[in-house]
Order: C-alpha cells, then structure tokens, then sequence
C-alpha cells in the first residue's frame, strides 16, 4: 500500500496524548512555504505598483483573480458578508496548490480527513456565524421552528450533515484520484507507465483537483449567503 | 470456515464493490443535471455563465453519495475496524 499515510515522527506531550508528524504535515508545510514565500515575494514586488497607473504582469494577474473572486462572492454571499472574502480567497488558493500538488509526487494534504473536516468546520462555523449575526430571530426560528418545533431534531442533522458532506467530497474525490493512480504505477505493466499516467495526471491532478477546490468554496459560499439572507 | 480471517477479507472485498454499485445511479442523476443544463444553454445562450455555476453546484450534490459509497469502500478495503474482532 503506497498510498496509506506514512508516519515520519511522533512526539509525545503526556502518556496519552501525541502530536503526529505524517506525511500530510509534510505536505502541508510545502504548501505553506510556497504560499508564503509567494506572499512575500508579492509584498516585495508590489512596493513599486502604482494603482493610478495601468497594470501589467503579475499585478495584473492578481488583481483579475481577486476581481473575479469579488464578482462571485458577492453574487453568492451577498454584499454584507463580505468581510469574510479573504477568508475564502485564502482558503481557495491553499486548497487549489494543495490539490495540484500531487503533480509532482507529494502525497495531497488533502487526501486526509483529518484535514478536510476541520476546513469544513471552519466553513460551518462561518455560516452560522453569518446567519447568527445578520438575522438572529429569523435564523433561529428556521432551524428551531420552522414546519413545526417536532422537526427541529431534523433540521440540527441537516446543519450537522452539511460540513461532514463537504468534508468528505473533497477528501472521497482526492483520495480516489490518487489510490487510481497510485494503483497503477505499482500494478500497471512498465510499459504503460511513461506517457500514459500523464492523461490520468492531467485528469485526477488538474482538472479534478481544481474542480473540487471550487466547489468547496462554493458551496461554503452559498451556505453562507443561504444563512445571511432569505 | 479453517480460516476466518481469509473469509471475512473475502466478504470485506464483495461489500466494497457492492457500496461502489451506488455509482450507478449517482452518474446517472449528474447525466440528467448536465442534460438540463445543455438545454438551458442551447435555449438561452447568454445566461451560459451562472447556468454552469449552477451546474457545477448541482453536480457536487449529485456526487455527495457516489463519494459517500467511496469511501465507505475505501474504509472496508483498508481501515476495516471488525477485523480486528477475529484476530
């Protein structure tokens, strides 16, 4: 089995209790390294940006994604959640280099539960935070009241459901991908393993990855607007 | 039944391809969305854009249980928790 999680080191804090480092903290440091050296090289380069002057190469990459983001946050969340927009922007970019990063033979951070289910938490604690925040009466009254009071243990499973449902798409879809493709490098005749992985990568890795990363975001967008406003 | 172990490793690998037959349908249902959308688009062009966010939305919930038998066949193949009850 190539594809189970290898554990490098653990550190014991009390008998118990122990901090794993696997290979998704691996990765997931790569992730962050790149991210920030990004940022800062993005911080250094943008110290000569002029904004009353038009603008060219990277500048004007990131300011079509951040537009393109505002555009589609907006439609979906609406205009008075959109305090959160960086939130989202920066968990669609970590998402997205996490996805693609199975490209180049590191084990995806996301092909582990433990690493979706908290981003999906965080995105549930988000919007119910919004619904909470923009219409508390109302909100309440949705979940607790809403047919009648005996349906509110069915309304709390169906708020319950929604970030383990997220959690698991992306995990169920990223796994997937890379048990398919680690399947066949171990069991595939050698011929086919030079240029035909590289379609299944192109698949799994690009295409799939990126997909599911908008939908995590867009469907935690969605909820957030479905919460605020109604 | 001399080796209990081969036999319920046997089981595990049958009840993992039976929670993968939920595909089926799941495939099924996410033809019917893109369908629908096709038609959407081919009669009003120009709301291309938000019928294929919408699309894609649709999608993602028509996948919810293929992805929910994948990973119910994954956690039978690899991390099956009765195992451990034989031994």
């Amino acid at each position: 089995m190539e594809f189970a999680i290898r554990v490098f080191a653990r550190l014991n804090i009390t008998d118990n209790i122990y901090l794993l480092i696997t290979d998704t903290t691996r990765s997931t440091w790569i992730v962050m390294a790149i991210l920030l050296v990004f940022a800062i090289i993005v911080r250094i380069k943008s110290r000569n940006w002029d904004a009353s002057k038009k603008p060219s190469g990277l500048q004007n990459v990131l300011e079509m994604a951040v537009d393109a983001f505002e555009k589609l946050y907006k439609g979906n969340a609406g205009e008075k959640m959109a305090f959160l927009m960086p939130w989202f922007f920066s968990l669609f970019a970590f998402l997205i280099l996490s996805n693609l990063i199975g490209i180049v033979g590191i084990r995806p951070p996301t092909a582990d539960w433990g690493m979706t289910l908290p981003l999906a938490v965080s995105s549930f604690v988000l919007f119910q935070f919004a619904g909470l925040k923009n219409r508390p009466k109302a909100y309440l009254k949705s979940i607790f009241l809403e047919p009648v009071f005996l349906f509110a243990p069915i309304n709390i499973m169906g708020e319950i459901a929604k970030p383990i449902a997220l959690s698991f798409r992306l995990f169920g879809n990223v796994l997937g991908g890379m048990i398919l493709l680690s399947l066949l490098y171990g069991m595939a005749p050698l011929a086919l393993q030079f240029v035909f992985p590289a379609f299944l990568h192109m698949y799994f890795d690009l295409a799939a990855g990126a997909l599911q990363a908008f939908i995590f975001i867009m469907l935690s967008i969605t909820f957030v607007g479905l919460a605020a406003e109604e | 039944m001399h080796d209990p172990m081969g036999f319920a490793v046997a089981i595990a690998h049958i009840a993992a391809a039976i929670a993968l037959l939920n595909g089926i349908l799941t495939t099924l249902g996410q033809g019917k969305v893109a369908s629908a959308a096709v038609e959407g688009i081919a009669r009003q062009p120009e709301a291309k854009g938000s019928i294929t966010t919408t699309m894609i939305i649709g999608c993602a919930f028509a996948e919810t249980s293929g992805v929910y038998g994948l990973v119910i066949a994954i956690i039978i193949l690899f991390a099956n928790p009765l195992l451990s009850f034989i031994g």
